[in-house]
């Protein structure tokens, strides 16, 4: 029971932090850059779905609706405000601008949503399976995040425009002169990674609260999560997610919470040192 | 000819409109003291926003209550009270950062202390070093009072840790006949406060724990800490954590499904915990030490009274909440008008030993009969504790309402 039950927590977990991190997978795969602000956009999916479904009581799917265009708008702002800018001259300064609008979005939430963290029980109930009572939501999590891995992986592969948007990172200027409009498919490559966060964040907040600074912790254990599946495979960081989230459980449930932390990371650095491209990850060509 | 007059004219009365200016600004600079003078500054360190802002106002409602009620009076040696209140976060370094300026810069009496242990415990040594009395209305880590300065300047209206952990083991003997109980503690020194005064009170009545587990505050699932302590047999549960993580423990309980007692410290009483841990939210037995509902006395009903004329969110007794924020600052700061009235001054020393000469007070949770002294720094003791429940967003004694 004790594994079983640490499996279904840490697929939930883990799916979450795989969410996460395919929007850092998105970008990069587009742009070579990352969004540093993943974790506030998540925090700002759940903000959004809260202050539509229960403070303007919309019903949920439009609220939901609603948030993921908003955070799509605030995907694109951040490659247009943070990323765009420093990324055009080379500069790597993108890094430190996209921390930076992150710290904006939290503290301008702070102040216009509150202080308090909020509850947000979008769903409820459950069932049982071999003696377990496993939520809804613990079973929609894992679902959403193979889903859209899986949709993701296809559209890049198997799509013209998808094919298009990696061609973006390959060679931008060839791209461009073969009719690809490399600022829109980068825009919208943030666009979508925000939309990927947003949906995480409202799936956390059942499970959670909603407030603030909720995004922190996750973006900095999804982009753990991005580095350690490989970030340029979507199948890879969804599987990493998995793995993480299955191994924060099951130290946690065999060896104790003090240990969690420790050991969790610790792998993570034993795994990039023998796999220093990531589990799933391919070394980069670049010819000379 | 008539142009260079006008010119030297008005060269005068720009010079005669600056030495105004010049006197005006020194005017105001001469008097800032005066002012200062007039008032007895108290200062208040604690958590305003974030999980625990509910806690923080409640602090705060508690003492301007009380400092309306003796500035009406005519205040303490001629003078009226002014509060001074700063935001911690809940972070022990903005704490140190917002009490040094109280100390140093405002030069406060009195320094009042919010929610949280660990930022208690980091203000603490300042305030034994700067010889400036500390007040605790609410953190109930045993070593805040328990410091081990001489002279200690930290005093205490609230809860006490290792009292608390007597009282926890006590209840959940009598009311869920615990044999075994399972120790699901917040991973931060208010959690190692209560795991030494668990396991000491545990020890002395002869009682093995089935385990004890730690959360960190943002964890979202704590289900495999419950787990362990499920499989180790645990047949009640002792939880130590502040609102949010404590609803994260009764969320996580319920994706179990797993129906068990749980008796908890007060940090449930510090927030929404209804809305953030869902229907269970009414099963969790916590500690407080006041409640507005039931026959009040007349300082209960005085407060009451004065609470609903103030604050218009107050329309009764429900809600005050945490009453035990305001009930126990509303307490604390008759004490330390007391103590500056015995000191006949607002030098720290003095009113450290005027904390010491309070014979009596007929206060809100009890009638205090020498509530300090040298040994002693915390006022209220085991027999001043009460145990409520959430009944939607009310807090009540358990069994008052279903």
């Amino acid at each position: 029971m004790l594994v079983t039950s640490a499996l279904i927590t840490g697929l939930g977990l883990g799916s979450m932090y795989g969410l996460l991190a395919l929007g850092f997978h998105v970008t990069y795969a587009v742009s070579a850059t990352v969004n540093f602000a993943q974790g506030s956009a998540m925090m700002l999916g759940a903000v959004f779905a809260y202050t539509f479904a229960i403070r303007l009581g919309l019903p949920f799917s439009v609220a939901a609706f609603i948030s993921l265009s908003l955070c799509a708008a605030y995907g694109a702002l951040v490659e247009i405000l943070a990323v765009r800018p420093f990324a055009r001259r080379g500069s790597n300064a993108w890094l430190m601008a996209t921390v930076a609008l992150g710290i904006v979005a939290d503290n301008t939430v702070l102040f216009t949503f509150g202080k308090e963290p909020r509850g947000f029980q979008w769903t409820q109930g459950g069932f049982d399976v071999a003696g377990i009572h496993v939520s809804y939501l613990q079973a929609m999590i894992p679902v959403t995040g193979l889903f859209l891995a899986g949709v993701l992986n296809f559209y890049t592969k198997n799509t013209r425009t998808g094919k298009a948007m990696l061609a973006v990172v390959q060679n931008p200027e060839a791209a461009r002169l073969m009719g690809i409009n490399v600022p829109v498919a980068i825009c919208a490559a943030y666009a979508l990674s925000a939309v990927l966060a947003g949906v995480a964040g409202m799936l956390i907040a059942p499970l959670f609260n909603v407030n603030a600074d909720m995004g922190t912790v996750f973006g900095l254990k999804a982009f753990a999560v991005a580095i350690l599946g490989g970030i340029s495979s979507a199948w890879g960081v969804m599987l990493a997610g998995l793995l993480f989230g299955v191994t924060e459980g099951m130290i946690t449930a065999l060896l104790g919470s003090t240990y969690t932390q420790i050991l969790t990371f610790a792998l993570v650095i034993v795994a990039l040192a023998l796999k220093p491209d990531g589990l799933f990850g391919t070394a980069g060509v670049k010819k000379v | 000819m008539a142009r260079v007059l006008l010119s030297f004219g008005y060269a005068f009365w720009e010079i005669f409109m600056f030495k105004k200016i010049i006197f005006l600004i020194v005017g105001i600079f001469a008097a800032l003291p005066v002012f200062a003078q007039e008032t007895i500054k108290i200062g208040l360190v604690t958590a305003l926003s974030g999980q625990s802002a509910r806690a923080g106002e409640a602090i705060t409602r508690g003492l301007q209550i009380a400092i309306d009620e003796l500035n009406a009076s005519g205040g303490v040696l001629g003078k009226k009270f002014e509060l001074l209140r700063r935001d911690d976060e809940a972070t022990p370094a903005k704490g140190v950062i917002a009490a040094r300026e109280l100390v140093f810069k405002e030069k406060v009496t009195v320094l009042f202390g919010g929610l949280d242990t660990p930022v208690s415990m980091a203000i603490v040594p300042i305030m034994n070093e700067a010889k400036v009395p500390y007040m605790g209305p609410w953190a109930a880590g045993t070593a805040i009072t328990k410091n081990g300065a001489n002279p200690n300047y930290v005093f205490r209206v609230s809860a006490v840790d290792e009292i608390v952990d007597k009282a926890i083991l006590q209840y959940a003997q009598k009311t869920f006949n615990a044999k075994k109980p399972g120790l699901i503690l917040v991973n931060n020194p208010w959690g190692e406060s209560n795991e030494a005064g668990l396991k000491a009170a545990m020890a002395a009545k002869g009682v093995t724990p089935a385990g004890i587990e730690k959360f960190e505050g943002n964890d979202i699932d704590v289900v495999p800490q419950l787990t362990r302590l499920k499989a180790a047999g645990a047949d009640s549960l002792f939880l130590v954590g502040n609102v949010g993580p404590s609803s994260q423990v009764v969320k996580s309980l319920d994706r179990m499904g797993w129906k068990v007692p749980v008796v908890s410290h007060w940090g449930p009483a510090g927030g929404r915990f209804t809305e953030l841990a869902g229907p269970s939210a009414k099963d969790v037995h916590f500690v407080q030490t006041y409640s507005f509902f039931g026959n009040q006395r007349p300082v209960g009903q005085k407060v009451l009274k004065a609470l609903m004329a103030k604050y218009p969110d107050i329309k009764s007794a429900g809600d005050v909440t945490p009453a035990v924020g305001v009930a126990n600052s509303y307490d604390a700061m008759m004490l330390v008008a007391l103590a500056i009235k015995n000191a006949g001054s607002t030098d720290g020393d003095k009113v450290r030993e005027g904390f010491y000469k309070i014979a009596s007070y007929d206060g809100l949770i009890k009638s205090y009969k020498q509530p300090f002294s040298a040994t002693n720094h915390d006022a209220l003791g085991e027999n001043d504790y009460v145990w409520t429940q959430f009944i939607d967003n009310e807090i009540l004694p358990v069994g008052i309402k279903k």
